[in-house]
């Protein structure tokens, strides 16, 4: 350990046509320690991954891997000479097809040297090393597609270790982890860090950041703007720095709800749940907060018509409302931005105004013939409200950027008059600046609605709604005016019932 | 999400230093390349043999790509909904010898034929439609399965033999009915345009529903819908759309194509020849996915497809005319797909993606 980096890069510079995406990064990883790097969406922090890793090289500048020069001209070479990445892609790094043992061998399987037949007790005795090395409680004859997410990113890490690399690159890890299986990961980075390997962490979740931090690094534009390593760390300046303004803390005046619009009365959503009854007034914004797996989007989705509740009623606007299907609950002026744009949302073929215009294609045709020039029209606007990054509301989606893209989901919903507007993880993959804009823009539409929020962060519930409800074990454990928030009993909430969970 | 061309639109979009009507060279490649190919065909052939740039001879073109044409618009549908029908082939033989079956065997008139054959399409598409929806087996083996079972089918009630007048049926009794006139016509009546007695009624067939699967896939909302499914169908399913209801009109509307297909087919012929129409599936699969390739779509599109089954047309006619032996035409019509198949998936990857 101590103060000597075993990394270190210098007047790194990378462009892609006219269009430099580095422009000049100095960086230096010790053993030992988590570095996190953040950037907002676009600062380039994949580029520098990808030149890290050899898959681009670099136009300009030096990397040194301990005393050596350090340029791979391929991810392997990268690997070989003992820096390695994990994927924020968890699929990317593991074989569905084969077993545990198989993956975590993988490359030696196909490495130089490694004979034509397949010897399937070496492969165990091997990958058992492996596994044993990393503490990795995992069943090594398990078929990769029966595992979690968690327990299939633990595989590919462990792999990734078998070649006692110096320097660990995870980008992104815990985007598809719950917390839970988040907390497992952060054990084996303790471990990894107890090796003496360097670590860089790549996230955008202030929980991760805080449990595992030791230094912060801020990009922005393809530069380094700050680097924070004196205990405590100072997040808030890490942060500003990464956006290079002064968001801070959103304090909100807390709206009441106006006339109710929507309610809920008794409404299981699992076998075994404490019935939920809510109402929800217009003008007001509420956040349903609780751990990933506690039924959010269970609920999100059965408000949305695809699920059907196992008991319970719903009213809107003191008319029972039952959907069927999805058609049915917009029909009725409920919409849904679904959780996880990409399997959910977004349709990648499609440019930004044919995206938004998808629900409501009716209401933009004239006899079934479309009117091109409506849907364009309105996406325009909101493009402008928004502050989409984009060059006209032609562009594909699958030019724009993650947070983009989001925003280009939430306008979806926005374009037209909702009674109900529900949104599952709006803020997931998302930039802080991305955020604010799509934050301010639901409070700013939220007055003839009902909007509920679903946010498995607390801070972005906080930071964005005037009601706070607590979820847990598929149902509401309590309920909070965002003004003067007891955070103790709302994080009791959080967290006490899932300790009944364990105990039972 | 974050690739590199994310970023380079974002950044370009913050300079705005290239105005969006400057396409680069590969862009108009992409975008024009197949088509200027198609133009220089044309030029070549015309200079290259005689007789080529007639207009009888580019009606001699259309007529020969219109069954395949008028399947491939129909597989297109399919294709747009992120499925595939394998089936058209043997729905076109089958309603083909449905038609003569029913002008022939039952001696009905064309138009019970003409709607027989339409029925037949349209069942067999919903029939794959529904298993391909709600048994779930995938598109590719369940129409493969179909394709097989009609091949099949269709020589049963004639005991393997092809129908024409006069022919003996199973029970010993010669086969009295004709095909009619009326129905005749359909292969072989001609209209006058400029020129008299120019264009084919299939030719006319052709273009009538190449403008009608063009309009309805990209200025209605049903197409629209067609296309969110097969892009997204989660997400279209997100949206409130009936994603299974789009999928199993896509197979309708390949099946009743393909049974159009069939009928022009029958009308052309004039008989149930259960050996004729073979190359039907793998031509029309051809030129929709060649289409892929015209305009820099990188996705199937009613346009693209009429314009790949013109351009196998122009190849076919020019080397048929500069006398290349008639055994060669499979082997041109693959390489085009394959040399199309790189072009969309290589080129336009990065769009693509």
């Amino acid at each position: 350990m101590g103060d000597t980096a075993v990394f270190r890069i210098a007047g790194l510079t990378k462009a892609f046509g006219p269009n430099a995406v580095l422009r000049g990064v100095g960086l230096d990883l010790r053993a030992g320690e988590v570095s996190v790097l953040m950037g907002a969406n676009g600062a380039g922090k994949s580029t520098l991954v990808k030149v890290m890793s050899g898959v681009h090289r670099a136009d300009r500048g030096v990397m040194m891997l301990g005393d050596k020069p350090f340029s791979p001209a391929t991810p392997a070479e990268a690997m070989r000479a003992g820096v390695v990445t994990v994927h924020q892609n968890i699929n990317d790094g593991v074989v569905g097809a084969l077993d545990v043992a198989s993956n975590l061998v993988l490359d030696r399987l196909n490495g130089a040297g490694s004979g034509i037949f397949f010897n399937p007790r070496r492969v165990r005795r091997e990958a058992r090393e492996v596994a044993e090395r990393m503490g990795l409680g995992i069943d090594l004859g398990a078929e990769v597609t029966d595992l979690s997410l968690a327990d299939r990113q633990m595989v590919a890490i462990a792999r990734a270790m078998s070649h006692e690399p110096q320097v660990m690159i995870l980008d992104e890890p815990t985007s598809s982890l719950s917390s839970n299986e988040a907390e497992r990961l952060f054990a084996l980075i303790d471990r990894l860090k107890a090796r003496g390997v360097a670590v860089l962490y790549i996230s955008h979740r202030m929980s991760d950041i805080r449990r595992l931090a030791d230094r912060i690094v801020s990009l922005r534009d393809g530069a380094i703007v700050g680097q924070f390593d004196e205990k405590p760390l100072d997040y808030e300046g890490a942060v500003n720095a990464m956006l290079g303004q002064n968001l801070g803390r959103h304090s909100i005046d807390v709206r009441a709800a106006g006339t109710p619009v929507f309610s809920v009365r008794d409404l299981r959503i699992a076998r075994g749940a404490n019935p939920i009854s809510m109402d929800l007034g217009a003008g007001e914004i509420v956040a349903v907060t609780g751990l990933v797996g506690v039924g959010k989007t269970q609920l999100a989705e059965t408000l949305f018509g695809i699920h059907a509740p196992l008991s319970g009623t719903m009213e809107l606007d003191g008319k029972p409302y039952a959907p069927k299907t999805p058609a049915r609950a917009i029909r009725d002026g409920v919409f849904l931005v679904a959780k996880d744009r990409a399997s959910t949302g977004i349709v990648p073929e499609f440019n930004i105004y044919e995206n938004m215009s998808l629900p409501f294609l009716p209401r933009f045709a004239n006899a079934g013939v479309m009117r091109r020039r409506s849907e364009r029209q309105t996406a325009r606007a909101q493009i402008a409200d928004l502050k989409i990054v984009c060059r006209s509301e032609r562009d594909d989606l699958a030019t724009l950027s993650g947070g983009n893209q989001q925003k280009v989901t939430v306008a979806r919903w926005l374009t037209q008059k909702s009674r109900l507007l529900i949104l599952d993880e709006p803020f997931q993959g998302v930039d802080i600046a991305a955020r604010h804009d799509i934050a301010a823009k639901l409070r700013e539409s939220a007055s003839e609605r009902a909007t509920l929020i679903f946010l498995t962060e607390l801070d972005e519930a906080l930071e964005t709604a005037d009601r706070i409800l607590v979820m847990s074990e598929n149902t509401i454990v309590g309920e909070h005016r965002n003004a003067d928030v007891d955070m103790d009993r709302l994080l009791a909430e959080v967290a006490g019932q899932r300790l009944e969970v364990a105990g039972s | 999400m974050n690739s590199q061309t994310a970023r380079e639109s974002a950044v370009e979009a913050k300079a705005d230093a290239r105005p969006k009507d400057r396409l680069s060279m590969r862009e108009l490649a992409i975008r024009y390349g197949f088509l200027s190919l198609l133009v220089g065909l044309i030029v070549f052939f015309s200079l290259a043999t005689r007789g080529f740039t007639s207009p009888q001879a580019a009606v001699f073109i259309l007529q020969s790509v219109s069954i395949t044409g008028i399947l491939a618009l129909g597989v297109t549908a399919t294709l747009v909904v992120g499925g595939f029908d394998l089936s058209i082939g043997s729905i076109a033989t089958s309603s083909m010898m449905a038609a003569a079956y029913v002008m022939v065997v039952l001696e009905q008139n064309a138009l019970v034929a003409v709607l027989a054959c339409l029925a037949i399409g349209a069942l067999v598409g919903l029939i794959n439609g529904l298993i391909i929806c709600y048994m779930r087996v995938p598109d590719l083996l369940a129409t493969l399965g179909m394709m097989f079972l009609l091949i099949g089918l269709q020589r049963i009630p004639t005991e393997g033999r092809s129908i024409a007048t006069g022919m003996t049926l199973p029970d010993g009794s010669t086969a009295e009915g004709t095909f009619s006139q009326a129905f005749l016509a359909l292969g072989r009546h001609r209209f006058d345009l400029f020129i008299e007695n120019l264009v084919p009624a299939s030719v006319v067939v052709l273009i009538v529903l190449a403008i009608l699967i063009w309009f309805f896939l990209e200025y209605t909302r049903f197409g629209r819908m067609m296309y969110a499914a097969g892009s997204n169908a989660r997400a279209a399913e997100f949206a409130g759309a009936p994603v299974k209801a789009y999928r199993i009109w896509a197979y309708v509307i390949s099946g009743v194509f393909a049974s159009i297909g069939g009928i022009l087919l029958a009308a052309r012929l004039g008989r149930g020849d259960i050996a004729s129409g073979n190359n039907l599936l793998l031509d029309a699969v051809a030129a929709a996915l060649i289409g892929f390739a015209v305009l820099g779509a990188a996705k199937p599109n009613a346009f693209g497809t009429a314009i790949g089954a013109l351009f196998v047309g122009v190849l076919l006619q020019g080397l048929t005319m500069m006398n290349v032996p008639y055994y060669t035409q499979d082997f041109v019509k693959g390489a085009v797909l394959v040399i199309a198949l790189i072009f969309t998936f290589a080129l336009l990857a990065r769009n693509a993606r």
